[in-house]
């Protein structure tokens, strides 16, 4: 049969600090921060089976040294100007086959953006920090003329685009169309940043 | 004592209502237990990340092997010197021990993980590029090819300034 009136109340005053006592224990171990960086590709370790001949023209040259200077198709510049020098170096088109750039297209420089290649190299004694800044500004300047090109096709930026892609949080409709979007972009100026090891002296 | 009295006298405060109080702080808990990223290991070495701009942020932790490299701390000092040093795990490293670390780690993960991994390097901004070389040298012989060198967003000419 079953209890009559009804039962007594469970004391609930103590969930309190239970829930006090969980509540400091993850605020003192929570670090709030997802970690960004710059995403880089490591050649593999086996050469390729053709020596592929490039041209030097297509190729260019940023070295390192280990006081942080900046040699960059043999002139001595600085940081600041290494994105525009890079962006022009791209964006020549000195064979006029590319039909998207607006480059000055000199003989000398890159024949289109498909061919043309960024080799950096570095000194061992260079600064991390130096290294990371002429990284972020080689990666700028591919991003500066992808989120052009993408202005103009898509009208919208190539970074969002792109960052709205890998997020995870994104319904999978709106990634499966931004998915041909984005490798369509980055077709029209690939990412060829060529890593020599390093020099020792 | 008549003051007492007296209030008594005009009738009872109520209590407070305590019981949205578990509520509230419930809530807050869920808070910080889905924000929370548990921190695996102490760092032993210095580790001031330089600045970046162009950075795509790093999802799916589950999915990253992290490598420190920074000038040991304080009090590790005395032992291992001033000059940078690699940390993995719990301890310090040489350069030709990032092979096997990355091939351990690696044979932790689910089975379908195992080819998409990327390696975090979080290097203080004032190590040389001499042991990353080295280190990037061991990542490609263990064919661990994508990376990520983790920086703070911010102004990256602030790495050169002196």
């Amino acid at each position: 049969m079953p209890r009559r009136g009804a039962p007594p109340e469970v004391n609930a005053g103590s969930m309190a600090d239970i829930a006090f006592l969980l509540l400091i224990f993850f605020l003192v171990t929570t670090t709030i921060e997802t970690d960004a960086g710059l995403d880089r590709m490591l050649p593999p370790i086996e050469p390729p089976d053709t020596d592929v001949i490039i041209k030097q023209k297509n190729i260019f040259q940023v070295n390192i040294n280990r006081e942080g200077q900046l040699l960059a198709d043999d002139a001595l510049i600085d940081l600041k100007q290494l994105r525009a020098k890079a962006m022009d170096f791209l964006d020549n088109n000195g064979d006029g086959t590319c039909t998207y750039c607006k480059g000055n297209r000199r003989s000398e420089s890159s024949d289109n953006p498909t061919k043309a290649i960024i080799s950096l190299k570095n000194d061992r004694e260079t600064k991390y920090g130096t290294y990371i800044t002429v990284q972020n500004e080689l990666v700028g300047a591919y991003n500066d003329l992808r989120n052009r090109e993408a202005q103009r096709l898509y009208n919208r930026k190539f970074t969002d685009m792109e960052a709205e892609f890998l997020n995870p949080e994104s319904s999978t409709k709106i990634r499966d169309e931004l998915k041909d979007k984005v490798q369509k972009i980055q077709d029209l100026f690939p990412q060829k940043l060529s890593e020599a090891e390093t020099s020792t002296n | 004592m008549s003051k007492f009295n007296k209030k008594k006298g005009t009738g009872d405060l109520p209590a407070v209502n305590t019981a949205s109080l578990p509520d509230i702080v419930f809530m807050l808990l869920f808070f910080f237990m889905t924000v929370t990223v548990m921190k695996d290991n102490t760092l032993k070495v210095e580790n001031t990340l330089p600045n970046a701009t162009e950075v795509k942020k790093l999802e799916k932790k589950d999915r990253i092997i992290y490598i420190y490299v920074g000038k040991p701390t304080r009090e590790y000092e005395k032992v291992f010197g001033s000059e940078p040093k690699i940390q993995l795990n719990d301890k310090f490293a040489n350069p030709s021990e990032v092979g096997d670390y990355i091939l351990e780690e690696r044979a932790k993960k689910p089975q379908e993980l195992q080819n998409v991994l990327t390696t975090a390097l979080k290097v203080d901004k004032n190590a040389n590029m001499g042991l990353i070389s080295d280190i990037k040298q061991e990542l490609r012989k263990v064919n661990a090819l994508k990376i990520n060198y983790t920086t703070y967003e911010g102004d990256a000419f602030l790495n050169v300034k002196k």
